[in-house]
């Protein structure tokens, strides 16, 4: 339908959407009350995937079905979407702050002439302008920014938005329209997956765990794994600890490293710079474990114990096996 | 084989930003200036690729104010053989469609076989450039690599691009842009020999009445800066360990409701 909210949806590569779609959907179901559509690039969709994008609201799902649009390559993912905006003139296009989302809708804004708001945390419609609200200077600022025209492109931080609540048994007519999968220029290869700490992935957990150089060693780090395990939290470190090679840079959390916005965020042995707050500091609860009061991270946090996190974390651990054995 | 690096001058992660008068910029005074951290890590990977072919050439390029100059002096410090300073006051309010294309301009000038950028500029933190340079110029892109490798005899590049999950690896036909991920290198520091020999090479300046460029306005513009909305203050949780942690854990649970 014409003046459609689109949000482009990002899937496990096994045929369904990530939950942070509930999220994309649950906003531009705020802006755009009935007129949100699920667009899906995929290589295969499964049938519980297309049902839960209607079950979290969409009004429809567009879906782009097509051997060529898997591993995702910019260049056919802009050809296949290019050319259905042209058709269908959506009025917005959201997509959640994912790796290759970051780069698909940047070069999709490019092709349609048209501005990116990336990484934002809220939006205004007014009348007929959209303003959207973004972190800017390593979180120290916050810029609103606006569109020339439409569509309006942007990427939304996952964690910040609320989800759409599920609405059992609702469904959203799936339309096929033809796919342009034409342009392919890289060639896939092969994909090296990470070794699997079973913990879940760090832009996308509830709860995450960081340890900074107060951490001491590489070795310590499991009593966060330990504590991770028990409370179903992602483990992550500062720069601090990455840059000493105690973990690998992908853990990073911060402004060379990942963003979160999870919605209870615990720190130990990070002393809170600057450049760490600016991957953490929209979570919605802080806390910090550090034996040195002074360290700036007190300033944010919501709860802060100053003690040795090596009697903190143990501790910890037990009472939240207590708790959850309740 | 020719080389172009794209690097944005901009605030170090410390220093103190304000907002200037005009409510939609940041008060300059102040700021100390660096080339953002991505960027050094395209300008490396630049480098290294030359020094392996032991043949070609690397040219840095920036868009912004005269103050950018310093930033260009620095990548040629760390051994670039030259600079472009896209420098022109109808540039100021350049979101990242017009900076892209006003790059894309210089590129097709220059017609290098590899585009290098950063992953994103700290400051704005849009990470959109390298995306839409590679859509204007119509060339593949992989964005946040980890790894590459160009082949014997220059034709494609090898490059592995971290996605949740893990590496995907890709072979680019060149010319083909690429956007650096932490990890890639370790930036070098230039030496006193790499910073006086600076001074010597070249720093052109470009107009947009240089470029067939067709200057037009921002895609996105800025509304307006403002300051965070101010954290309630936080309570330290005093008394001994088991005593503290006892209470913390009732406080997320009954107060935060965050577990």
């Amino acid at each position: 339908m014409p003046n459609a909210f689109w949000c482009i949806v990002e899937d496990d590569r096994n045929g369904s959407p990530k939950k942070v779609m509930a999220e994309v959907i649950g906003e531009a179901s705020r802006l755009a009350p009935g007129r949100v559509e699920a667009v899906w690039l995929t290589d295969k969709a499964s049938e519980a995937g297309l049902k839960q994008l209607g079950e979290w609201g969409a009004a429809k799902v567009l879906l782009l079905e097509h051997a060529a649009l898997a591993p995702y390559r910019s260049e056919v993912w802009v050809a296949a979407a290019a050319d259905l905006a042209a058709r269908e003139a959506p009025k917005a296009i959201f997509a959640p702050v994912t790796s290759r989302q970051r780069e698909f809708v940047a070069r999709l804004a490019a092709r349609l002439g048209v501005g990116l708001a990336a990484d934002s945390v809220g939006f205004a419609l007014d009348g007929d302008t959209l303003v959207a609200t973004r972190p800017v200077y390593a979180g120290k600022l916050l810029s609103r920014v606006t569109w020339a025209k439409a569509p309006w492109v942007a990427t939304l931080r996952p964690n910040v938005f609320r989800p759409a609540d599920t609405q059992p048994g609702k469904t959203a007519p799936v339309e096929r329209p033809t796919v342009v999968a034409s342009g392919a220029q890289m060639q896939f290869v092969e994909r090296r997956e990470e070794v699997s700490t079973g913990l879940p992935e760090l832009t996308e957990a509830e709860t995450v765990i960081s340890g900074g150089r107060g951490m001491k060693g590489p070795e310590n780090y499991v009593i966060l794994e330990e504590l991770g395990r028990v409370i179903g939290a992602a483990v992550g470190a500062s720069r601090a600890a990455v840059d000493a090679g105690w973990r690998p840079h992908r853990f990073q959390i911060g402004q060379t490293g990942r963003t979160i916005s999870p919605k209870l965020y615990l720190g130990f042995g990070v002393s809170g710079a600057i450049q760490h707050l600016a991957g953490m500091r929209t979570s919605k609860v802080i806390v910090a474990v550090n034996k040195d009061p002074e360290a700036p991270i007190f300033k944010i946090a919501d709860f802060g114990i100053v003690a040795d996190l090596f009697e903190v974390v143990p501790e910890l651990t037990k009472e939240f096996k207590k708790l959850l054995e309740k | 084989m020719k080389i172009l690096v794209t690097v944005k001058q901009v605030p170090d992660t410390a220093t103190q930003v304000k907002i200037a008068a005009d409510g939609k910029t940041i008060d300059p005074t102040g700021i100390t200036w660096i080339v953002s951290p991505y960027d050094e890590f395209a300008v490396e990977e630049a480098l290294r690729i030359k020094e392996k072919r032991g043949q070609g050439e690397v040219v840095a390029v920036s868009l912004g104010p005269d103050r950018v100059k310093e930033a260009l002096r620095s990548c040629l410090a760390m051994g670039c053989d030259r600079a472009i300073h896209l420098n022109d006051p109808v540039w100021a309010t350049a979101d990242t469609l017009a900076t892209a294309k006003a790059l894309a301009a210089v590129i097709k000038q220059e017609g290098p076989q590899l585009v290098l950028c950063g992953r994103q500029a700290i400051d704005d933190d849009m990470g959109a450039v390298t995306a839409q340079l590679a859509e204007l110029l119509g060339w593949p892109c992989a964005y946040w690599i980890m790894e590459e490798a160009i082949d014997a005899d220059g034709k494609s590049v090898r490059a592995a691009r971290q996605v949740e999950g893990g590496l995907e690896v890709f072979d680019l036909p060149l010319p083909a842009v690429l956007a650096a991920q932490k990890g890639l290198n370790e930036p070098r520091y230039p030496t006193l020999k790499g910073i006086m020999g600076a001074k010597k090479k070249e720093i052109r300046d470009v107009k947009a009445a240089d470029l067939e460029w067709a200057s037009e306005p921002p895609q996105l513009s800025i509304v307006g800066l403002q300051a965070l909305p101010p954290r309630p203050p936080g309570r330290i949780i005093a008394g001994d360990v088991p005593t503290a942690v006892k209470e913390l854990v009732r406080a997320l649970r009954e107060d935060a409701k965050a577990i």
